[in-house]
């Protein structure tokens, strides 16, 4: 009897593998920015196309001219908002930022962002830690952006960080994952979800991240400046699970020489 | 009086409260819990003299002259 074969996607993870954070399902794994988009209206289109569950949003002075809100927007989508701490430069700051993100906006959840300078806007280690310390007493679930240091993703984790965010590159340069291979041992050796930041240039720079072993991916730049946002943010959409379905799936080990994947044997020869 | 918001002069009734000042800035209509009577999520917060106060003890924070207000919301960022 000759049957047909059919595969099945029995091995395969279920594309809908959500993550959990702080015991709330987010059905996509791609965390978004909002910085740097030239209209509220265009901002909707990317993230609706990213299909983003988790949006992060910065706080500033309250301008009664503005027009729209972008609060309104991330409700009116059911988008979860991750208020960050952008611009601080101290723990003080810091600390202070996300008490009136936690009253403005209702959540407890923060991107803890404190930088060291403008030029770099790389994360000043001593101050991230103290703001962490002090975030995590008092009932903050703390969102660590920090840089793609294995021995400071842990000592922030050890603090009560609820998730580590190691940066690909600095903020806003499109230079994908520099260091992979620390990347890949802050996820060998973090039990709290880590989540590549910043950094991020191209959806493939995403599908690493995902390979590496990283539970999500944070972007905003690399979408909000595209010349066609919405598309991009759709680009990463797929990025995000294809990588992550390669990493379940289990990548060949490299190799130095070619191999053959035809077999030699049984090659007609020509006299 | 004269207070400071968000960095710049500005003059509000003696004795305001907090509420007071929010709903002139916001143009909403606010509970004394706070929140908007629209019932529509308000989405700022106050730092007054450099301390966060929670919404629900807007009402019951008078204002003084010389103080330091800074009003806030979300926008775009991270």
């Amino acid at each position: 009897m000759t049957g047909t074969r059919t595969i099945t996607a029995g091995n395969l993870p279920d594309l809908q593998d959500a993550l959990m954070i702080d015991g709330v399902h987010l059905p996509s794994r791609l965390i978004m920015g909002t910085g740097g988009a030239p209209s509220l209206d265009g901002l909707g289109a990317a993230l609706l196309a990213s299909g983003t569950s988790l949006t992060t949003v910065a706080m500033r002075r309250y301008s009664p001219s503005e027009t729209g809100s972008l609060f309104q927007l991330l409700v009116h989508h059911g988008i979860r908002v991750l208020p960050n701490t952008a611009g601080c430069f101290t723990a003080r700051d810091a600390v202070l930022t996300a008490e009136l993100a936690r009253e403005a906006l209702e959540t407890d959840w923060v991107k803890l962002e404190v930088i060291a300078d403008e030029h770099t806007l790389l994360p000043d280690a001593v101050e991230l830690v103290d703001a962490t310390e002090q975030l995590v007493n008092r009932g903050f679930k703390v969102f660590a952006y920090t840089n793609d240091d294995p021995v400071l993703a842990l000592r922030l984790e050890n603090l009560g960080a609820t998730a580590v965010m190691p940066l690909g590159a600095p903020i806003g340069t499109g230079l994908g994952i520099l260091n992979p291979h620390n990347i890949e041992l802050i996820v060998s050796r973090a039990s709290v979800p880590v989540v590549l930041d910043a950094g991020i240039g191209t959806a493939s720079d995403a599908a690493l991240a995902m390979e590496l072993g990283c539970d999500a991916v944070l972007l905003a730049t690399a979408v909000t400046r595209a010349q066609n946002p919405a598309l991009m943010g759709e680009a990463f959409k797929h990025a995000v699970i294809a990588g992550r379905l390669a990493r379940a799936a289990g990548r060949i080990p490299r190799r130095e020489h070619a191999l053959a994947s035809s077999a030699m044997e049984g090659r007609a020869e020509f006299l | 009086m004269n207070i400071t918001l968000n960095g710049t002069g500005h003059t509000v009734a003696s004795g305001a409260s907090i509420t007071t000042l929010v709903s002139e800035v916001t143009g909403r209509s606010l509970a004394a819990d706070g929140q908007a009577t629209d019932g529509r999520k308000l989405g700022v917060a106050v730092a007054h003299n450099a301390q966060v106060v929670p919404r629900s003890q807007w009402s019951t924070t008078a204002l003084a002259e010389g103080d330091d207000v800074e009003l806030v919301t979300a926008v775009q960022g991270g």
